[in-house]
């Protein structure tokens, strides 16, 4: 059994951020062991009917008192200074930094990069360079939370919050939604990847390693959209929690939750994508964003090919290049793993038996 | 003891037949549901927040269950985050709010101050029935499928986002916190006005004083928090643009009213307990508590300077960085008093002569606990190192140890130490210590690995973590421990109420306190608290230590030569 104590240290604040804890923690360890050895030493001593001398007591003593207000004081005044200066390196963002946009809402991560490359739920950030995050909030209120580069900030609706880091390590980073979003809160996590310069630079040219064909079919459009929008973050393979799966939707009769039954027919659906609310399926509440006003009528009409492409009247087509896409759009550089069979591998002890925790909560 | 105190004081004899007291003056419901005794209306508020602790106990124990798998074990999402919320809320609104000052405080501070009844007592009558009616109001939320936004409600996912009972549990905390305010006008009136001849204000116990400085936070904090629980209702209800950027308002607006209130509130919950102790350390050690003015003072203190930090719940959510760093500046002042406190009840131990009975053995833990409590707190007080610690475990293990370990630990040894005061019987001694023991061994078994899973980055209210399974170790060893701690707190309702039927009849002064309620009245006492009322003449924490400590060794020197 592992009982790690300390998140890795992977960026330039973080070593600075682990002297002042260790620093603090040595503090409450020695003040702690002060108190209880000041109790079990007094309450030793005078335990009733010992033989210790009890003769001219005093309960009170005002320099005692004075000096026992001072110490701590000048040691936390100490501590104060220190942890607010860095706290104002945390916060002073660096002029030369990589930006990066991000939105949260629930339950998920949109970040875009300069250059027009998406990503969900995953943000890619070159290796030893500042990288600054531009944030905001697209419903309530979340926190971009990154342990292991000791930094944490807010993403509030209506403003936008930013946060940097330099990271020093190549790896995969945890991220994490830190202020309570609601149902699926726990679930908006998500990895940042740290590159190397030129693996990076690679990356970006490539455009993410995504948009590599040119003359989509209407279906491919649909995908991209489905994968720039994050869709399958919640539609997933199989029905979950979440949402139900688009997986043959097209063409099946879906019930509602007024009782009444419908065809998934184009209108079906793409009422379903623009005004969610107004037919849900049963079992499901209204978490699902509107998307009127935010998908034009050809975006909408590339969606629903793609949804038929996934098969049709319940059943998905036993073979071709869709039968796996459904999940965000999760399309690694060689040699990169995707971070959620990182996380079954070590969830389950092992490759073998991996399966997609996500679709069965 | 001490007779130079009280002039008036009656010796009672043991009863052959019981006398009549508060518990039995009538036995009707009505003269309960009626009352305008402090007395009465102290046990009405032991049951009910008795019975909210259990209530917030059995969501804790389902939190726990969950944890110890990655992927959780048998809640949804939904239901858990329901869990939580009804855990905080229940925990805090309805019982660490209300424990002291309306169990102990209404039965204590008339019968510590000398009078007869507290100044108004179909007001505080009134105060358990809006706590109730607050109560029930929560209980409904939770029946008609409860609520999911945390304790802290944070808008606009409270106000516009939550589809579940919101608007019904603001309503009802909105009572309870009215509920609050009247016990606060009553204790500052009572306090005020009604001591008895003699009873200056340097001569009241500690515990009074600590009463004194809740009940300012109370009547000054709480109409904060109601005003920002309606506008988050009418948000709610009527669409009014208040907090919600959608329509026009400002999230982080509600961050500030909120902890304006909430960060005040948790010395609304902890200077009760912290009165507890000065009574508690100073009775079994048989010593005057260390520098009584210091600690007095350092309770007006920490309720002034209370009001001045709410900021430090909020350095990442936007507020200015300068804004942050006074905030911070002032959390480190506040840190202080509560440290003074620390030392001076640990000094008031030196030359006494120290008795480890049960309720001595809670103020011992409440001691080891509150001061680890209070020196996490210096992590997230300072603004630097907040920044990855704030909203992880290592919040929930910080503030548990200063409202578990520090609050309840009181709770219990206060309610252990007037226990005989309050029903006029003892309970089992040995099963008083080990349950203390038990609370003490099983908190740190529960909380003491939620500071390494914070400090790892574990977020709180997080139902699976499959993407960081090395974390189900500590979490597995916190429910490990709090199976025991919930054991710890089972234990005394057995004993306790086996005492009210079988318990030794205690006498006045089982313990030999000084204090009018000790002195002054019998156990349980008279509707009317005194006979005549008592006129004091001497200083508080009358104990004499070398006596006590030379009587105790020539009784054990007879017990050895019989």
């Amino acid at each position: 059994m592992n009982f790690p104590i300390m998140p890795p240290q992977a960026s330039e604040f973080a070593p600075k951020y682990d002297a002042i804890f260790w620093a603090t923690s040595g503090l409450t360890v020695i003040f702690t062991a002060m108190v209880a050895i000041l109790i079990v030493i007094l309450a030793g001593k005078y335990k009733r009917g010992s033989k210790a001398d009890r003769s001219n007591p005093s309960s009170h003593n005002t320099t005692l008192e004075m000096l026992l207000m001072g110490v701590p004081t000048v040691l936390g005044m100490i501590i104060f200074v220190w942890s607010a200066v860095l706290f104002i390196e945390a916060r002073t963002m660096p002029k030369n930094a990589q930006e990066i946009f991000v939105i949260g809402k629930r339950w998920m991560w949109h970040a875009q990069h300069m250059n027009g490359v998406r990503e969900n739920n995953e943000i890619t950030v070159p290796l030893g360079k500042p990288v600054k995050l531009t944030m905001i909030s697209q419903d309530v209120v979340h926190a971009m939370y990154l342990p292991d580069f000791r930094a944490q900030y807010h993403v509030v609706p209506g403003r936008y919050t930013q946060l940097h880091f330099t990271a020093t390590k190549p790896g995969t980073y945890k991220m994490f939604c830190n202020i309570h979003c609601g149902t699926q809160h726990s679930e908006m996590v998500g990895y940042v990847h740290v590159l190397p310069q030129a693996e990076f630079d690679a990356w970006m040219a490539n455009g993410g390693n995504r948009y590599l064909k040119t003359n989509l079919t209407m279906a491919e459009a649909g995908k991209q959209i489905w994968d720039d929008k994050g869709c399958g973050n919640c539609h997933q393979t199989l029905d979950n929690e979440r949402a139900p799966s688009v997986v043959g939707i097209y063409g099946s009769t879906r019930k509602l939750t007024d009782g009444t039954t419908v065809e998934a027919n184009e209108d079906y659906l793409r009422e379903s994508i623009l005004r969610p609310w107004n037919k849900l399926t049963t079992g499901y509440e209204r978490t699902m964003q509107a998307y009127e006003g935010v998908l034009s009528e050809e975006q909408v009409l590339n969606l629903i090919a793609y949804m038929k492409s996934l098969g049709q009247g319940g059943t998905s087509p036993d073979k071709g290049i869709y039968q796996q896409p459904v999940k965000t759009g999760r399309d690694f550089p060689v040699g990169r793993k995707d971070p959620v069979d990182i996380a079954n591998e070590r969830a389950s002890g092992g490759a073998s038996q991996a399966h997609d925790l996500r679709n069965n909560p | 003891m001490s007779s130079t105190v009280i002039e008036q004081a009656v010796e009672r004899e043991e009863p052959a037949a019981p006398q009549k007291n508060y518990l039995n003056a009538d036995h009707t419901i009505k003269s309960w549901l009626l009352t305008g005794d402090h007395k009465r209306i102290a046990v009405l508020y032991l049951i009910s927040v008795t019975f909210f602790f259990f209530l917030g106990g059995i969501a804790a124990a389902f939190i726990r269950a969950e944890l110890t798998s990655p992927m959780g074990t048998l809640l949804n999402s939904e239901t858990y985050n329901k869990m939580f919320s009804a855990h905080g809320i229940i925990m805090i609104f309805f019982f660490l709010i209300a424990a002291i000052p309306a169990v102990l405080g209404n039965f204590l501070i008339p019968l510590m101050i000398g009078a007869r009844d507290l100044a108004f007592p179909r007001l505080n009558l009134a105060s358990w029935y809006v706590f109730m009616l607050g109560g029930l109001l929560f209980i409904i939320a939770l029946i008609l499928g409860g609520v999911d936004a945390g304790w802290t409600f944070y808008t606009p996912l409270s106000s516009l986002y939550s589809q579940t009972q919101i608007t019904l549990a603001l309503v009802g905390l909105f009572l309870a916190g009215f509920s609050s305010i009247m016990t606060g006008v009553n204790f500052i009136a009572t306090i005020h006005k009604m001591r008895a001849p003699g009873m200056t204000w340097f001569r009241m116990p500690l515990y009074v004083w600590s009463h004194y400085a809740t009940s300012i936070i109370a009547i000054l904090g709480t109409p904060v928090v109601a005003i920002t629980l309606l506008l988050v209702a009418l948000e709610r209800g009527l669409r009014i643009g208040i907090f919600s950027p959608e329509l026009g308002g400002d999230p982080v607006l509600f961050q500030h009213m909120f902890w304006f209130y909430s960060h005040p509130a948790v010395y609304i919950m902890l200077l009760p307990g912290m009165g507890v102790i000065s009574e508690i350390m100073s009775c079994f050690s048989r010593r005057p508590v260390f520098g009584y003015k210091f600690v007095a003072f350092s309770s007006m203190a920490i309720a002034g300077l209370g009001f001045l930090v709410w900021g430090h719940h909020m350095y990442v959510s936007s507020q200015s960085v300068f804004q942050g760093i006074i905030f911070s500046l002032i959390s480190f002042l506040v840190a202080v008093p509560s440290a003074i406190k620390v030392f001076n009840w640990s000094l008031t131990m030196w030359k006494g002569s120290v008795v480890f009975s049960t309720p001595m053995i809670y103020a011992l833990g409440f001691l080891g606990l509150f001061t680890i409590g209070g020196l996490t707190g210096l992590y997230l007080s300072a603004i630097g190192t907040d920044i990855h610690l704030t909203g992880t475990y290592f919040i929930v293990a910080h503030f548990h140890y200063v409202m578990v370990g520090g609050t309840v630990m009181a709770f219990l040894g206060g309610l252990h130490f007037w226990w005989p005061k309050m029903f006029g019987r003892m309970y089992s001694e040995f099963w008083g210590r080990i349950s203390a023991i038990v609370v003490f061994v099983g908190f740190n078994f529960t909380f003491f690995p939620q500071f390494i899973l914070g400090y790892l980055g574990m977020p709180r209210r997080y139902h699976y973590y499959y993407i960081a399974p090395e974390w189900q170790v500590y979490n597995v060893l916190s429910t490990a421990g709090s199976t025991v701690l919930g054991i710890g707190f089972l234990m005394p309702v057995f004993y306790l109420l086996k005492s009210l039927k079988s318990g030794p009849i205690a006498g006045p002064n089982p313990w030999g306190a000084t204090g009018l309620e000790w002195e002054a009245a019998a156990s349980p006492p008279v509707t009317l608290n005194f006979d005549g009322i008592p006129k004091v003449v001497g200083p508080v924490y009358n104990y004499d230590a070398i006596e006590d400590s030379e009587s105790f060794r020539r009784e054990q020197m007879e017990k050895v030569t019989k």
